[in-house]
């Protein structure tokens, strides 16, 4: 041991390239050497992004980062400067607004982030300080510091261990928030440290922090008076990580070594990062289009101008002269101040308040996501939380989803499901699955002993008692009582007449493993009861009441090579007993292959419904076998050279000729729902990756239990032990494998039909893949340059060819780099993490969309998530339904935003041909400032939040029509040239329409003719009415507020044109439309051109809707099949989204 | 009951709002609707657009090109720019009766009465009677903001460039010329001049001019442009409100005059007419044209062939396409409809 631990300190010598020391209790190492106090950061965990002081300067260059904000700062200042058609309060005022409200709500959300900060930061821990205990706030700790930690409680920073209150000079911890393991880990003090801690006088010298979990080296010099200063090694045993929680042990001390952001939680947590949703990207993609055009537009008009005017008599009429000041103006700077003015005049095609109204409507709407009470838990009496609303059509475009297992996929919660003895199959009463034909009985086993004998039973159960590490976990009033506390937490025991005792008192089981728990209280259940240890004999509780006694001689540990654990007992009559447990594979060799068979149809039956089985066997030891064994063994712990592979041979000298009891059959309880849950991500389409820090058995069992592995699938194994099988370098065979696994899953996989067949489909062999952490960092790090890259690409090749893909042994930066690759491979496909723990954060802040859970392992994982949900199952909902929604609105939100702006400016920019490109506006300034804002947004708002183009329930019994939408589909070029052929086509309708009528501008009846104003009004009023009408042509969910906001903008913008030309305005200095209204609405002409292109527009909008409806026999048969898949639709379902399938569909639907 | 209320304290409010359920009519266009839908529109369409094209074509439209560019024409003399005060006569001829009221247009070709920098080229405050800007023109009226020190009123482009032309109508009857009256009146937007454009309250009003020149285009002050009725002189007048409101398009018509009055508000008999134009107004320069319409309207306003065959081409395309979707839903026998 000691050896080891010298090796891995001369190792870490090595490799170590800084160090720090710490003096602990800040008292000088040596006396003689003068202390200079380092400088650590102290113990503060800073998560915000602002302070109060560099809000205003940070958060405006953040916001003006953004190309559209910039645009409209540009373009703002144009107006200043130059003179422009419009003035620069149109363009300012609603700028202004937008950069306020979105300052005023990031500096909101990151008010949240100090509370939260302030609430770990603040936290009371007690310092030990010249002998003093001192309350202080968490924050305040410095390294150096003796803490004092109860159970229960988190350790505040990285701790050496000093002292414990446990005799043993141990601690228990559970992990289980830093990387998910809920198990009680050990961790030893120092030896040889001082009792009296106040007089401890040492150093502790390490490395500088490093964010490796299981990774610590260095050295404690301890000086006692004036004597040559002990050293004692540190290693991993003895650092108490912060975010770990005190276990089972009533105080402990320790020294802090690594505080705040230097804490290896906290460096294993990544920068949260302002996270982009695909549609914001493609906005800025459509942006950048109409960016060319507007660009186009100003440079075609500017041109034009000049050659227009180039031509005699054109430049300056006599009727309009130019002004002194215009004629001194150079030429060039002329042009370019054309230039801009034109672009001032076009700027509106990218409107602000497109940004307003997203806004808007991802902050509004993602109140849907909070107000589901789908989403509330009666558990923990809380819903869903929504930490951004940025990404809410994110949660419609998942392609990959990485999930965590422990608290996520399973509750964590071990369960005894069945066993079988001599292959008859016991099942307990209350458990939950189903029987099949081949199962003997259903009764408990004590009703049954004709089937089985009843020594084999007792035998079976005895060993099930017997063969475990398991501890009883001792409180002052069961100490006392031991024998009547009998019953478990979490199991009742009314079933059994037989059990004696009452189920009022508590007990509860330590172990490092919840599946020994579980066995225990498997055993418990029919009627053997473990009663714990005692001077190294076993106390077990029998059937009949009796209390049976074994010496437990041996114990030869678990380990995951051999994959089985045993016991050597003696029995009070003296029969020296061994008990072995292990999984399958390393059990039938070691037992007679007759009693193989029984056993083995059960064993793999239960392994596909995903529990985990264990198998069990004993033998009998003579007393020469058992002296030959305990030499054996006595001698290996001993030996100081190679001393496991010793301890090894002797293990697997004494597990053998075994026979085999029965198996067992465990359940780790899967969250409610999670496989269905899981099934319907994948018929949706996606991708699911489980990331789980825990062994790979564990997690295998879990991923058949979720149906992520089906009983069909072949797996695809590359893990350390794959690795070694060949017996040749790691390297080689790993090359090997990939290449394997590649030609399989790859090569030989015939070509899928993207995105239409599931794969799991009877026709096609499909894959699940098994990687283990090692493993993986041999893939991604290896150790040439292009075979790291290559094998990167292998590696990603056949993951996206499995159905299910499984990492296990995980340390959370991995999995947060297995997001990463993921997500920068091909196509950049948009990554979904779900976690419950801290070990999950780093991924959760990775992908696109993190999605905390509210589970048991504190609130890390929920502060950083996009959203927290309480349950696995609540993902359904939030992905294929509020998900599909949210996607479906933003991006008919956008197209929208862009057709409405365009069809609103191509008139203007057409009308320039007629006056001479002399920027003449189209449109008076109030219908150019109002058009976003008050004319036509209310019904794209109103839609954005409210439209379901499909019903909530069919989108959940559909999980297919998720991949209609997958894809991005409808932010596609595509779609988009549709929508903006759309617009071009609405725009040169309107424009043309009015013209042709004003070849006769005498309107009206009386004679009288019309100016520019009316031409300008009649285009606008066709455009206000089209596109609310487009608009309303596009709603399939038809909500009052719908009618009210379509019906009520048409309104508003009459009485406006009314109110605004019926009153002289006296803070208008021209009244340009008094009256223009209602002269138009006088004409009958007018109405009647209006009626025309109003309908001409929208007529090939309702052709399309015609044709492209599904018809034909294919068509019908593929509805019928569709609504099958669906089972028991709604009648609403019957509405099929035909006017959204125009635009959704568009990519790959052939009319 | 209040330990449930209080345990739920956190449940999300069951509306019909907050869980997306409101109520929602959702409409389906299927066949069913929409081909009688499209027969309707396509008929009512047919039905305007007949209406619209009968109605046009019975509007008799007369235009008479003045601009004297062929030597030929009797106004060619005039249209050198030195020639001043110089008057020519067209002759023409209408063969059946011209239906009253007849309205009587000047247009101009190549006009750009819509540039931005001429539009803005005008003081509204001076053009709503504000004294003060008498004195004080906006600076949006440069190049004809002063005269030297003297402010112009009305300022401007619009103003200068008003158009001044005038013009006369005869019949010739047996040698004879009998003048056709010519109503100055209603040719202006009501509301232009009774509230937007208003004269200084000031009498005469020729005193609130003091202090300021006419235009340099103009050969009258403003208070003088109609000398027989001074109520419609200054801002008021309705031949500068008409030159006020700006054209839509560079080719445009003004109203002039309306022939409502007299012997000639049933129509224009059929005969031979004289028009006798004071020619003024330049357009040479800038490759412009200069005509008379005489024109009667309608209930949908002036000629207008576009309208009514736009209607009409609709309303049949309408008709063509509920016919094929027929077909096709016939062809697949309304897989739509259960």
């Amino acid at each position: 041991m000691l050896r080891r631990r010298l090796n891995r300190l001369f190792g870490g010598d090595e490799r170590r390239v800084e160090s720090r020391t710490i003096n602990v209790g800040h008292r000088s190492g040596s006396p003689n050497e003068a202390i200079i106090p380092p400088k650590f950061c102290d113990n503060r965990i800073v998560s915000s992004k602002y302070t109060v002081w560099n809000f205003l300067p940070k958060n405006l260059f953040e916001q003006f980062r953004r190309i559209a904000n910039f645009y409209f700062l540009i373009i703002f200042l144009v107006q200043v400067i130059v003179d422009t058609p419009t003035s620069p309060v149109t363009s300012g005022l609603p700028l202004f607004f937008v950069i306020t409200v979105t300052a005023i709500k990031q500096g909101y959300e990151d008010w949240l982030r100090h509370k939260a900060d302030n609430e770990v930061n603040k936290y009371p821990v007690t310092v030990l300080e010249d002998g003093r205990r001192i309350r202080k706030e968490s924050e305040k700790i410095k390294v150096g510091d003796v803490v004092e930690v109860e159970e229960d409680e988190t350790f505040p920073c990285d701790l050496i261990l000093l002292q414990s209150s446990r005799d043993d000079d141990t601690c228990f911890v559970t992990t289980a928030s830093l990387d998910g393991e809920s198990n009680h880990k050990t961790h030893y003090t120092v030896p040889d440290t001082e009792r009296n801690l106040e007089s401890l006088n040492a150093t502790i010298e390490c490395e500088e922090p490093q964010p490796d979990l299981y990774k610590f080296v260095g050295r404690m010099h301890i000086y006692t008076n004036n004597q040559e200063p002990a050293v004692r090694s540190l290693g991993p045993e003895n650092l108490l990580l912060k975010g770990a929680t005190l276990k089972n042990t009533q105080k402990i001390y320790g020294v802090a070594v690594y505080s705040g952001m230097e804490t290896k939680m906290a460096l294993n947590y990544q920068g949260k990062s302002q996270k982009r949703s695909a549609v914001e990207k493609s906005i800025n993609a459509f942006l950048l289009v109409y960016l060319c055009i507007l660009v186009s537009k100003a440079l075609v008009c500017t041109t034009l101008k000049y050659v227009w005017q180039s031509k005699p008599g054109q430049d300056e009429p006599w009727y309009n002269e130019k002004t002194q000041k215009e004629k001194d103006t150079n030429l060039y700077l002329k042009m370019f101040t054309d230039f801009l003015s034109f672009m001032v005049l076009f700027n509106f095609i990218i409107p602000v308040s497109m940004y307003v109204t997203v806004e808007m409507q991802k902050f509004l709407g993602s109140f849907f996501i909070t107000w589901d009470k789908d989403f509330f838990d009666p558990e923990i009496k809380e819903g869903a939380l929504v930490n951004t609303s940025d990404l809410n059509e994110e949660l419609g475009q998942v392609e990959y989803v990485f999930t965590d297992k422990t608290g996520t996929l399973t509750q964590n919660n071990m369960e005894f499901i069945e066993c079988c003895i001599d292959g008859f199959q016991y099942k307990y009463q209350d458990a939950r699955s189903e029987l099949d034909g081949f199962c003997v009985t259903d009764g408990p086993v004590n009703k049954l002993q004709q089937k089985a004998g009843r020594e084999r039973e007792e035998l079976f159960l005895r060993a099930l008692c017997l063969c475990h590490t398991v501890q009883v976990k001792e409180s002052p009033e069961q100490a006392q009582d031991q024998v009547d506390g009998l019953t478990d937490q979490v199991d009742d025991l009314e079933v059994d007449g037989e059990v004696p005792y009452p189920s009022q008192e508590q007990r509860s089981f330590i172990a490092s493993s919840p599946d020994e728990v579980a066995l225990v209280k498997g055993a418990m259940r029919y009627g053997f009861t473990f009663l714990g240890l005692e001077s190294k004999s076993m106390k077990i509780l029998n059937r009949n009441n009796g209390v049976e006694m074994y010496e437990l001689l041996h114990v030869l540990n678990f380990d995951p090579v051999r994959r089985r654990m045993s016991v050597i007992v003696r029995s009070k009559s003296g029969d020296t007993l061994l008990f072995c447990k292990g999984a399958d594979s390393s059990i039938f060799p070691r037992v007679r292959q007759e009693e193989v068979e029984r056993i083995r149809m059960h064993v793999e039956r239960n392994a596909t419904e995903g529990y985990r089985t264990l198998c069990v066997a004993y033998k009998c030891l003579s007393a020469e076998e058992y002296a030959q064994a305990d030499e054996g063994l006595r001698e290996a712990r001993l030996a100081l050279q190679n001393r496991e592979e010793k301890l090894m041979a002797v293990y697997n000298q004494v597990e053998t000729g075994m026979s085999l009891i029965g198996a067992t059959a465990v359940e780790d309880r899967l969250q409610e729902e999670a496989a269905e849950t899981m099934e319907a991500l994948q018929g949706a389409g996606m991708k699911v990756w489980v990331l789980t820090g825990d062994k790979m058995e564990t997690a295998k069992s879990t991923c058949y239990a979720c149906r992520l592995f089906q009983r069909n699938t072949e797996l695809l194994e590359l893990t350390v032990r794959t690795l070694e099988d060949g017996g040749r370098r790691r390297e080689e065979r790993l090359h090997d494998l990939l290449n394997e696994y590649h030609k399989k899953a790859v090569q030989d996989a015939p070509p899928a039909k993207a995105g239409v067949t599931r794969s799991w489909s009877s026709a096609n062999q499909d894959y699940g893949f098994i990687i283990d952490g090692a493993t993986l960092s041999m893939v991604l790090n290896s150790s040439s340059e292009s075979n790291s890259s290559r094998y990167k690409n292998l590696f990603l090749q056949i993951c996206q060819n499995c159905t299910a893909v499984l990492c296990c042994r995980m340390a959370p930066l991995q999995k947060a780099q297995i997001v990463k690759m993921v997500k920068n491979s091909k196509g950049s496909p948009i990554t979904l993490s779900i976690g419950d723990g801290a070990n999950d954060v780093s991924m959760i802040l990775e992908a696109h969309v993190g999605i905390g859970i509210k589970g048991k392992e504190g609130r890390q994982a929920v502060r950083n998530s996009d959203y927290a949900i309480p349950k696995l199952k609540h993902l359904k909902k939030l992905l294929l339904a509020h998900g599909h929604l949210y996607y479906v609105r933003i991006a008919h939100l956008v197209q929208y935003f862009f057709y409405k702006n365009l069809c609103f400016i191509l008139p203007q920019f057409l009308y320039q041909f007629f006056c001479g490109y002399s920027q003449q506006p189209l449109y008076d300034a109030a219908y150019l400032t109002m058009y976003n804002i008050c004319f036509t947004s209310m019904p794209i708002l109103a839609y954005s939040l409210l439209e379901q183009h499909i019903c909530i329930e069919v989108l959940l019994d559909n999980a297919t029509l998720y991949r209609e939408i997958a894809k991005n589909a409808t932010l596609r070029w595509r779609p988009f040239l549709y929508w903006t052929l759309l617009g071009v086509f609405h725009g040169l309708l309107f424009f043309f329409g009015v013209r042709y009528l004003f070849s006769n501008p005498a309107l009206q009846d009386n004679g009288q003719v019309f100016g520019n104003w009316s031409y300008g009004t009649i285009v606008f009023t066709v455009l206000v009415f089209t596109v609310t009408l487009k608009l309303a042509l596009d709603t399939r969910h038809w909500t009052w507020i719908n009618h009210f906001v379509i019906w009520g903008s048409l309104a508003f913008y009459v009485f406006f044109s009314f109110f605004w030309g019926g009153i002289i305005w006296p803070f208008l200095s021209q009244q340009r439309l008094y009256f223009v209204f209602a002269n138009m609405l006088s004409s009958v002409s007018a109405w009647l051109v209006i009626i025309l292109l109003i309908l001409l527009s929208l007529l090939p909008e309702i052709l399309l809707v015609v044709f492209r409806k599904p018809r034909g026999p294919n068509a019908r048969q593929k509805e019928l099949v569709q609504s099958s898949v669906g089972g028991h639709q709604s009648p609403r379902s019957s509405a099929r989204p035909l006017l959204m399938r125009t635009f959704s569909d568009e990519s790959n639907t052939v009319i | 009951m209040v330990k449930q209320e209080k345990e739920f304290v956190n449940r999300p409010d069951n509306t019909a709002f907050t869980q997306q359920r409101l109520p929602a009519w959702q409409p389906m266009l299927s066949a069913g609707i929409i081909i009688p839908g499209f027969v309707l529109i396509g008929l009512a369409f047919i039905g305007i657009g007949v209406a619209l094209f009968v109605t046009s074509q019975s509007i008799q439209v007369l235009e008479v090109d003045y601009t004297g560019v062929e030597q030929s024409s009797p106004c060619f003399k005039c249209s050198d720019p030195d020639v001043k005060n110089c008057v020519c006569k067209m002759e023409f001829n209408i063969d059946s009766l011209f239906k009253g009221p007849v309205f009587f247009y000047y247009g101009l070709s190549n006009y750009f009465q819509n540039y931005r920098g001429y539009g803005v080229s005008k003081d509204p405050n001076q053009l709503s009677g504000d004294l003060d800007s008498f004195k004080v023109p906006s600076d949006s009226c440069a190049p004809y903001e002063y005269v030297g020190k003297t402010p112009i009123v009305p300022c401007g482009s619009v103003a200068n460039s008003m158009f001044n032309d005038s013009f006369k109508l005869y019949q010739i009857v047996s040698g004879a010329k009998i003048q056709v009256t010519l109503d100055g009146k209603g040719i202006a937007w009501w509301t232009d001049y009774n509230v937007k454009y208003r004269n200084p309250s000031v009498t005469p009003l020729k005193n609130a001019f003091n202090g300021t020149v006419k235009p340099t285009f103009w050969s009258k002050p403003a208070y003088e442009l109609d000398p027989t009725d001074p109520a419609n002189n200054g801002f008021i007048n309705q031949d500068f409100l008409v030159w006020m409101r700006r054209a839509a398009l560079p080719n445009f018509r003004k109203l002039y005059r309306r022939i409502t009055e007299g012997d000639y508000a049933k129509g224009l008999p059929a005969g031979n007419y004289s028009l006798e134009i004071a020619y003024n107004y330049p357009v040479l320069s800038f490759d412009g044209r200069k005509k008379v319409v005489l024109s009667n309207v309608s209930w949908m306003g002036g000629k207008n062939e576009f309208l009514g065959i736009a209607y009409l081409v609709i309303g049949s395309m309408c008709v063509v396409m509920s016919i094929v979707m027929l077909i096709v839903y016939a062809k697949f026998k309304f897989p739509e409809e259960e």
